[in-house]
């Protein structure tokens, strides 16, 4: 793991990787986005309205991947004060960010032809905006602190903390009452949802993950850019500073 | 669009959700590959370029 902490390692690793990465993501959206509208039946309770699942479900399972991500790497960038872990955690919030409010978008436009509403104050729906507030947070940390040591040890126990947030989230249909179904793919008895539509979303769900990891990629790299464009910056307001220094000194 | 897709009354929900979906992956994408083509400018007009 630590061998990745090089960044031209990373930069060299990533590259090949790119375009590999964005195919699987273009195709797998492709498939998973036919079978999501066309390929796969109605539902005969909800109609075809079970059709928002096939973005709503993927998009709650990578507001709660990528958090764990970033709490993940956090921890990594904390402890070991490893640089391309606080790399991977900044780079993964607009990602998560982004996904949990599609996640939130998306349930609302299911909730009100389902549940009769746009939104209920319940336990599982308040801890995902809970989420998204937290994903928030970490950008508006990461924003404030000019420092990048302490930015990234800031924004690191800020999501080390908020991921008590994630068992809350996971487990808060079975805990309390809530509008908000139980699960019907990650139990521990498997899968009750039926295969015709199951497959389909665990395509969708597939196409999320290898889009973050596209995603992903590139925003390291562009964090790995403007490391080295400010620290070049620095370098050379240095260099500038003592020049004036030792003419006026002469 | 009813002969290849057929969502009844649901579907004014269903295709908000599926466009909202597009808008902001599609935006997140866009402005992802936005900043890293600014970035990469930016390196090359540096000395060094790009790391090797």
């Amino acid at each position: 793991m630590f061998g990745f902490a090089n960044p031209q390692r990373f930069w060299r690793l990533s590259g090949a990787l790119l375009p590999w990465v964005w195919g699987a993501a273009i195709i797998l959206l492709g498939v998973g986005l036919y079978w999501a509208l066309i390929g796969s039946p109605d539902d005969y309770q909800q109609g075809s309205s079970v059709r928002i699942m096939y973005v709503h479900v993927p998009a709650s399972w990578m507001a709660m991947a990528c958090y764990a991500a970033m709490a993940a790497a956090s921890f990594v960038g904390l402890v070991w004060r490893h640089v391309i872990a606080d790399v991977a955690a900044k780079a993964t919030a607009p990602i998560g960010a982004t996904f949990t409010a599609l996640a939130l978008f998306t349930g609302s436009l299911w909730g009100k032809p389902m549940w009769g509403t746009w939104w209920v104050w319940d336990a599982r729906l308040t801890s995902v905006l809970v989420l998204f507030f937290l994903y928030l947070g970490y950008m508006g940390l990461w924003a404030a602190i000019e420092d990048r040591v302490k930015a990234a040890r800031a924004a690191a126990i800020l999501a080390l903390v908020g991921a008590v947030n994630l068992p809350i989230i996971k487990f808060s249909v079975d805990w309390w009452n809530t509008l908000h179904q139980g699960s019907s793919v990650m139990r521990a008895d498997g899968p009750t949802l039926d295969p015709a539509f199951l497959y389909p979303l665990l395509i969708m769900g597939l196409a999320y993950t290898v889009l973050y990891g596209a995603l992903l990629l590139i925003a390291m790299r562009t964090e790995i850019l403007n490391k080295r464009i400010t620290a070049d910056q620095r370098r050379r307001a240095a260099s500038e500073q003592l020049h004036v220094q030792t003419r006026e000194g002469a | 669009m009813d002969g290849l897709f057929s969502f009844g009354s649901y579907a004014t929900y269903i295709w908000f959700a599926y466009g909202a979906t597009a808008l902001a992956l599609g935006g997140l994408t866009f402005f992802t590959l936005r900043a890293y083509a600014r970035a990469k400018a930016r390196a090359r007009a540096l000395e060094g370029g790009e790391p090797s």
